[in-house]
């Protein structure tokens, strides 16, 4: 077997001086009702690396992909180009197979990226402090709402415009069962959570946010799923917690993860943010260096009166993300963005041109709602079947549709063409 | 005498003989430090620059930096040689399962019909990533002896969260709201107080300082009446390295009084092929892919926690699941499909770029490779603890498992405590093991090779602890203190870190 180096006579030696006669008795607390002598059956016999390879590729042949298809749905997960380089740094050995840095002195490499990663994070969302990342964009909302719980010392939240259900129903897993409220018709009210551009694509203005809020005592918590749209729309910095998913830069699809949750917070929030930290420090010699810090708020030293479970983040996609992020620098992020809008606008205007189609949205940043003339299911069903990914069905002949960097002239053409001919 | 070379034409200021470049270590500034350009380092299609839909002001500046791609490849790949890795050499951090990471994998996720589909793309249109999930799926449940499964959990401890949430959907549903609180031994992992405190349990704690092991005596005294029980969590094998020799007899005091068991599978890789957890009671688990299945942890995650569970519990279980009709059709079981369950935990459908690589890396070993890795890693371990057991104090008797514990007893009189050995490893070219846990252990050691260490590699590790127990025993340990002096980093100020958090520059 490949990925096992003992030969049948290093067993045999290393037996034999830990004074066992075979396996089996290595094995001695385990009573013979919970041991099986025999492979089990119904499993297949290791296989070549050839055949691997075929048995996967049979399956990943099966999906249409966004590489090799007109592609327009969002919704939470963007299509977007990625550059070579990122791919090529995150699977060095050095970062792909290190563990996460709890030893300082020879894990300064993965250390100083999450604290750069930290830093964009921060200047992006206009935030204080962000932490090494979450697992996605949904957690990361849930942990925001229990973080302003604790905060506040209240226990109800409102979700207060139209954000993304997987979202939604996260939230309402991970909170107490009337914990959600839609209106402030409660004292006790956590937090105010908005998302921002909203489900269906369009902007928020934070300023009338902030202020019911601060009316009610409650913190502001700004929910972003397209973290592209930060490099056109202005900073949330009037918020007390900015998170949300940056799976749109550096990250493929991948059928929905793994991607990277973020999360930024005011400074005086510090000590109740869950997940890690990265903090700079110096080493015995006086040089600057990273370090994990802040730990007496996790699972590992508090145990059950931890801030979160949570004992881990990210790491690979945090550095695909900035790596990314530093390849694009300012001036390229805001032309992405920019970019972005212009291909959605465009695709807008061509859809408005056909006859039966209306553009719901005033304002977007990328993605935005069309109505059809007929059920928009079965719309995305048809034009599925002739290769073209049409984006996400929401109630009747409503469709929710995005374009990006990669969505060309000749895509838009195919996708008019087709919902023209229905 | 430092010079400065500093001319009108090169404004930048060099002190060469301060600077602590040196062949081929090098001191790689913050990302913001670099000299910045007046581009980006990617190249996209030219904007218009004047349409604005969004009904706000665009952003005038973000505040990153504007470097060139040479620039930052440079950047990363210097950052990268700070970091010690698998790739480099022995890795024996207990509890954590640091095996090779099969390149394969990486190939096989970056597929484009696995890496570019969206989660939300119409069923029929993605039937071979639900194919790979519904095989995966299928893996865990024989390998578990388990039947339900969810592949939804993000990490192991959310597969806690998620395990802990089914049982207690499945008291609520039949109304033993009274059943409030979870066994947990002391030796248990921090998440799993955290994770039942999470899920609104009460923790009893159950010693286990004495044998290292869950007796069935203690396990009795906690258990009382079992009215309030809802069930327990127990790692097996234990974070101690060892397998709870009477967890069968356990498991059926608990189910008599009602409760469910959980168990956390961090150390399933003792048991992979050879042991499924049915057999000795367990009604539901998580199985971290990053560990046992050789997903690469990656400095700190992505990681995959996916559950298996009874057929009883499998109603509960989080959402989205893997079905599969009878003509062989794949689809995505939601809330209309599982109205018991207990609702989504994440969004979309899990780190699926992870259930590609483990299901490639259990293909490729197949029922008689993952057999042999279990006895290889349990045979490692062992071999180790019976190389060292004349040289550091080893707590608990018996056989281990997949991991060998040992505590800093005797070295202490000679002035030299588990962080010295740990930064003693890391002077002599290797990853320290686990320190300072389990908690029940004053200054544990946990030692766990895997089963993809060759004997000369496991050799130099025996090699090296013997030297350094020498040392400590000669009173030459002082010189431990000021260790790794050799790496890029000396000691670090962690004390000052978090009095004045810098958390970003």
């Amino acid at each position: 077997m490949r990925y096992l180096p003992l030969s049948a006579q290093d067993r045999e030696d290393m037996l034999s001086t830990s004074g066992a006669k075979n396996i089996r008795a290595l094995y001695e607390d385990v009573p013979d009702s919970a041991y099986n002598d025999a492979l089990i059956p119904t499993l297949p016999a290791h296989k070549t690396e050839m055949a691997v390879e075929k048995h996967l590729v049979r399956y990943s042949n099966q999906n249409i992909d966004a590489a090799h298809a007109p592609f327009f749905l969002g919704a939470g997960v963007y299509n977007h180009h990625i550059p070579a380089s990122v791919d090529y740094v995150i699977q060095r050995s050095e970062f792909l197979t290190a563990y996460t840095p709890y030893q300082p002195e020879i894990a300064q490499g993965t250390l100083q990226v999450i604290y750069e990663f930290q830093t964009m994070i921060a200047k992006l969302t206009g935030q204080d402090v962000a932490n090494a990342s979450l697992y996605d964009g949904a957690t990361a909302l849930a942990e925001a709402a229990l973080m302003a719980m604790r905060v506040t010392r209240k226990n109800k939240v409102i979700i207060a415009n139209d954000i993304n259900p997987d979202y939604q129903e996260t939230l309402s897993t991970y909170l107490k069962d009337d914990a959600i409220v839609d209106a402030d018709t409660s004292d006790d009210i956590a937090a105010i959570i908005i998302q921002s551009p909203d489900f269906y694509g369009r902007p928020e203005k934070y300023l009338a946010w902030r202020k019911k809020a601060d009316a009610l005592g409650a913190l502001l918590v700004v929910v972003i799923t397209e973290i592209i749209s930060l490099g056109m729309l202005p900073a949330p910095d009037m918020a007390d917690i900015v998170c949300g998913e940056g799976q749109s830069i550096g990250l493929p699809m991948s059928f929905g993860g793994p991607h990277l949750g973020f999360f930024a917070c005011r400074n005086d929030y510090l000590r109740q943010m869950p997940g890690r930290l990265c903090g700079k420090t110096v080493d015995a010699d006086g040089k600057d260096s990273y370090v994990l810090t802040l730990s007496t708020r996790e699972q590992h030293i508090r145990r059950d009166k931890a801030t979160s479970n949570i004992c881990t983040n990210q790491g690979l996609c945090a550095l695909a993300f900035t790596v990314h992020m530093a390849l694009l620098g300012d001036l390229g992020f805001r032309q992405l963005a920019q970019l972005n809008h212009e291909r959605a606008v465009m695709l807008a205007d061509k859809l408005s041109a056909v006859k039966g189609i209306a553009v719901e949205n005033e304002t977007f940043f990328n993605e935005f709602v069309i109505t059809l003339p007929e059920n928009a299911e079965k719309v995305v069903n048809t034009l599925a079947a002739q290769g073209i990914i049409a984006g996400l069905p929401l109630n009747d002949n409503r469709l929710l549709i995005c374009a990006t960097e990669k969505t060309e002239d000749a895509d838009m053409d195919i996708l008019i063409e087709a919902l023209s001919t229905l | 005498m430092a010079v400065d070379y500093k001319t009108d034409s090169n404004p930048t200021k060099f002190d060469v003989e301060a600077d602590q470049n040196r062949a081929l270590h090098y001191e790689e500034k913050f990302l913001w430090d670099h000299q910045q350009t007046d581009h980006s380092g990617v190249d996209l299609p030219a904007v218009d620059g004047s349409i604005n839909k969004t009904g706000i002001t665009a952003r005038a500046a973000t505040g990153l930096p504007n470097l060139s791609e040479p620039q930052i490849l440079r950047h990363f790949v210097r950052l990268s040689t700070l970091n010690y890795s698998i790739d480099h050499g022995f890795f024996p951090l207990g509890s954590c399962t640091m095996k090779h990471n099969p390149r394969l994998n990486e190939k096989m996720a970056r597929l484009p019909g696995f890496a570019h589909i969206h989660p939300l793309q119409p069923e029929q249109t993605v039937q071979g990533a639900l194919g790979v999930m519904y095989e995966l799926q299928d893996w865990l449940a024989q390998l578990t002896g388990l039947p339900g499964v969810a592949l939804s959990p993000a990490a192991g401890a959310h597969g806690e969260y998620a395990g802990i949430m089914v049982i207690r959907a499945k008291l609520r549903d039949a109304g033993m709201h009274h059943k409030d609180t979870l066994l947990i031994p002391d030796s248990a992992h921090g998440t799993n107080p955290a994770t039942a405190a999470m899920c609104g349990f009460k923790v009893k704690t159950i010693s286990t300082k004495e044998t290292g092991r869950l007796t069935l005596e203690a396990f009795k005294d906690a258990l009382g009446d079992g009215e309030n029980i809802a069930g327990m969590m127990v790692t097996n094998p234990n974070t101690c390295g060892l397998f709870e020799r009477d967890i069968v007899e356990i498991s059926k005091l608990l189910h008599a009084a009602g409760g469910y068991f959980y168990c956390d599978g961090a150390n399933f890789n003792a048991l992979v092929g050879r042991i499924k957890p049915a057999d000795f009671g367990v009604d539901v688990m998580h199985i971290n892919l990053h560990k046992t299945f050789s997903t690469p942890h990656g400095g700190g995650g992505p990681g995959s926690g996916p559950i298996c569970c009874t057929e009883e519990l499998a109603p509960y279980l989080p959402i989205p699941l893997v079905g599969k009709s009878d003509d062989g059709f794949y689809k995505l079981l939601r809330k209309d499909d599982c109205p018991k369950t207990l609702g989504r935990l994440r969004g979309f459908n899990g780190q699926f770029g992870m259930h590609v690589r483990a299901l490639s890396y259990m293909l490729s070993h197949g029922n008689d490779g993952l057999r042999q890795v279990s006895g290889d890693a349990v045979l490692a371990a062992n071999y180790i603890l019976s190389q060292l057991k004349d040289d550091y104090h080893v707590p608990f008797e018996g056989r281990c498992m997949h991991e060998a514990l040992f505590s800093e007893k005797w070295l202490k009189d000679h002035g030299v405590t588990t962080l010295d050995v740990a930064k003693a490893l890391i002077e002599f070219g290797m990853h320290p093991m686990t320190v300072y846990f389990p908690l029940v252990v004053s200054g544990a050691m946990l030692v766990e090779p895997t089963e993809t260490e060759t004997k000369e590699s496991i050799d130099r590790f025996i090699a090296v602890m013997k030297h350094i127990a020498e040392l400590a025993k000669n009173g030459e340990g002082d010189i431990f203190h000021s260790y790794p002096i050799s790496a890029p980093r000396k000691r670090l100020d962690e004390v000052l870190a978090a009095r004045n958090p810098i958390l970003n520059g």
